[in-house]
């Protein structure tokens, strides 16, 4: 019996800290959030001046919630299938490599750790500024003979602010999925393939499609889900390419995701009853369809 | 504390000191942690009883020297006041929509800050009213544009520290040798800017997002609107003269003439100086940088009227200082803020003129300033008093946030200008019914 005390003291030594934390710095705020946005509550955090779901009714109604939704479904309609394609590919080429496997996997991984802000910075000031000097601009005077610079980030016709938007999070994030993909071939026994080629089949699409494939499919959920839960997340790289500072505001009306809105109303105006009530439709959103989802591709179910 | 350091080094040791103690104040939003913080600063000072420590915020300037400045006039305060010590806190980062109106939402927020006076402070209990300090002779040394941007309630919440205003600044060079006069109308300046426009050096440059910013309010200002009637309960922009104000910007807009995609934007003055462009739009704190680039070859007007039934147009920016109502020391820090912004001339010009270039918001205090007598900062100056224009206590970063997506669905998605208008004063007056209910 003193052996199962024991092990109970420990296990709430080890655990409460963590509780603690959770509950102090998660489970709170998401209650008193959730609390907030019933509330009327414009230059305070004081809950008590319940209004009901007029911010969830606000909320909904605004054009500017409204765009940013249909921004940010763009936005995860070009992200989620580009990272998919391009991290399976990599896992595939860098597992499969004869040799520098660790090289090429440490290579494509190093911009995982680099940060949105910098990188966006890079992205915006560097490869895509809209001056003459700025690389893609030279890059398309030297190679291609265009001499008029475009605005990458102002231009709207066309939006050309997607392609930077989206290939500075394909570069950030691809490494770190390939990796992901990368543990899961390692996976597959190589009996399996070793049996397929006995049956007469040949290395390439066909093993791909009937072994690789179906044996990654938790691996290919799992990438899905995150992908999708951090794509409708987005802030950072928006927030420092469209704009920046209160300066060119005007660009990030182009361009604006759900969290950059809500930051505006919760932090710039100082509505936190509308910014909470904002950001649990937001959840709701992703909790829905990371459930669909999970029905739909059958995530977790042995295969 | 006799005078073996020499000052600024005690300044500086003391202000670094500061800061430490005050990132700490500044993240304890429990009581506990700021009666430690407050434990501590008592066991090292051997002050009588009834000392009283002040903090003051201040954004972080971007000129050199302001800093400084700053922790001496708190020195200097406690010079002549030796029971007050006032703790001068630099916040850097996003001061304005983060750093500031959290700390406010605490009991621990900072006594006296500068910032922007509103409604929504007042409703929330955040600013003291400072109409003590507005004598007859005080409020007849102030411009009544700063007065009324203050007034809230019909009581006044802030002193004006340093006024600011925008200017189109033209190479003088560029325009004589195409002929082409400053312009005064908004016609004559989009046939300037498309006239100047050799590809190489575009036109005219008004920010990276191609004027949506630096123009939402000045466009219909400069066509004689007004964004809140005089009674400040109604939306008034939802008109005709607004929509002719934007088709005019659409049509700058389209016109190609336009620098986009600057390395900085309008707020900076790199753009003018390298010779990107013949024309911009930026404020009067970049004129020293433009004068030392550029000599005199450079003047300024403010924006064009849109025809002859405007006016020609232009921000009155600046900070305002403000008393926390929730402060422990509410009227040592109104006898600060007396000392520093309304008696203080000297600090006042030293602040306004000495680091960057704004203009003092004492009236008297503007008069007397030597670098403002003559040539463009005289312009500069008489430009703000004759066209410069606020947006008053009630406007908020909600209807800006409205109507920046108006004009840029009017610039970019070609959206029909008097249905966007129309809609966009609705949803403002809508905000404006909230805050007033």
């Amino acid at each position: 019996m003193g052996t199962k005390r024991e092990a109970t003291f420990a296990f709430w030594v080890f655990m409460a800290p963590i509780l603690l934390g959770l509950l102090v710095f998660t489970f709170v705020p998401i209650g008193w959030g959730f609390l907030l946005s019933l509330s009327d509550a414009r230059n305070s955090v004081d809950i008590g001046n319940f209004i009901g779901l007029d911010n969830y009714a606000f909320m909904l109604q605004s054009p500017q919630f409204q765009d940013s939704l249909i921004t940010i479904i763009i936005f995860t309609i070009f992200i989620v299938p580009l990272t998919l394609f391009a991290s399976l590919g990599l896992a595939m080429l860098v597992n499969g490599a004869g040799w520098g496997r660790g090289i090429f996997r440490t290579a494509f991984f190093i911009p995982t750790a680099i940060s949105y802000v910098i990188a966006s910075l890079i992205w915006r000031m560097g490869l895509f500024s809209g001056v003459p000097s700025g690389v893609m601009n030279v890059v398309l005077y030297e190679w291609f003979g265009i001499e008029a610079p475009i605005s990458w980030i102002t231009s709207s016709n066309p939006p050309w602010y997607w392609l930077v938007l989206v290939t500075v999070r394909l570069w950030l994030q691809v490494g770190l999925y390939m990796i992901i993909f990368i543990a899961g071939l390692q996976e597959i026994p190589r009996s399996l393939y070793e049996a397929a080629f006995v049956d007469g089949a040949r290395s390439g699409w066909m093993t791909f499609r009937h072994i690789t494939l179906p044996m990654l499919r938790n691996t290919l959920v799992a990438v899905l889900l995150l992908n999708f839960i951090a794509a409708f997340q987005a802030f950072d790289e928006f927030w420092n390419i469209m704009g920046g500072t209160a300066a060119s505001a005007g660009n990030r009306s182009l361009a604006r995701p759900p969290l950059v809105y809500l930051y505006q109303v919760a932090l710039g105006d100082q509505d936190y009853g509308r910014g909470t009530a904002g950001a649990f439709i937001l959840t709701a959103i992703i909790v829905g369809v990371t459930l669909l989802q999970g029905r739909f591709f059958g995530f977790g179910r042995s295969t | 504390m006799t005078g073996v350091k020499s000052p600024t080094m005690m300044d500086a040791s003391r202000y670094a000191r500061q800061l430490k103690l005050n990132r700490r104040h500044m993240i304890a939003a429990s009581a506990g942690a700021a009666g430690l913080a407050a434990a501590g600063r008592s066991a090292r000072s051997v002050r009588a009883q009834d000392a009283v420590t002040l903090t003051q915020w201040y954004h972080q300037y971007g000129e050199a020297g302001t800093q400084e400045a700053a922790a001496r006039y708190a020195a200097e305060y406690s010079e002549v006041n030796p029971d007050v010590t006032v703790e001068m806190v630099w916040v850097p980062g996003d001061y304005s929509a983060t750093a500031l109106p959290a700390a406010l939402l605490t009991d621990d927020g900072p006594d006296v800050f500068e910032g922007s006076p509103s409604l929504a402070m007042v409703d929330a209990g955040q600013i003291e009213p400072l109409d003590d300090l507005f004598t007859e002779e005080v409020m007849a040394d102030f411009n009544p544009v700063n007065i009324a941007a203050a007034t809230i309630n019909d009581s006044i919440y802030g002193v004006k520290m340093l006024d600011d205003l925008g200017l189109l600044y033209y190479r003088r060079s560029i325009l004589d040798e195409a002929g082409i006069a400053p312009p005064t109308t908004m016609d004559e300046l989009i046939a300037a800017a498309q006239a100047l426009d050799t590809g190489r050096v575009k036109g005219l440059f008004l920010g990276n997002d191609g004027g949506v910013s630096a123009l939402i309010h000045i466009a219909p200002w400069s066509a004689g609107v007004e964004f809140l009637d005089a009674a400040n309960n109604e939306i008034t922009f939802g008109n005709e003269r607004t929509v002719v104000a934007y088709q005019k910007v659409r049509e700058l807009h389209g016109s190609g003439a336009l620098l986009v995609g600057a390395p900085t934007d309008w707020w900076d003055p790199s753009a003018f100086n390298q010779g990107l462009t013949a024309m911009q739009w930026t404020g009067l704190w970049a004129m020293p940088g433009i004068q030392a680039a550029l000599g005199d070859d450079f003047g300024v007007v403010p924006w064009p009227a849109l025809d002859g039934d405007g006016s020609p147009a232009t921000f009155w920016g600046g900070w305002t200082e403000m008393v926390n109502a929730r402060g422990q020391h509410i009227e040592e820090s109104k006898e600060f803020v007396r000392w520093l912004w309304i008696e203080n001339t000297a600090a006042q010009q030293d602040w306004n003129l000495a680091y960057g270039f704004h203009v003092p918001p004492r009236i008297s205090a503007a008069e007397s300033a030597e670098p403002l007598q003559s040539g463009a900062p005289a312009e500069a100056v008489t430009i703000l008093n004759e066209h410069g224009r606020v947006l008053g206590p009630l406007w908020t970063g909600a209807m800006n946030t409205i109507i920046t997506d108006a004009l840029s669905n009017i610039l970019n998605s070609g959206a029909d200008i008097e249905e966007t208008v129309a809609t966009a004063a609705e949803q403002c007056q809508a905000e404006l019914d909230r805050n007033l209910a």
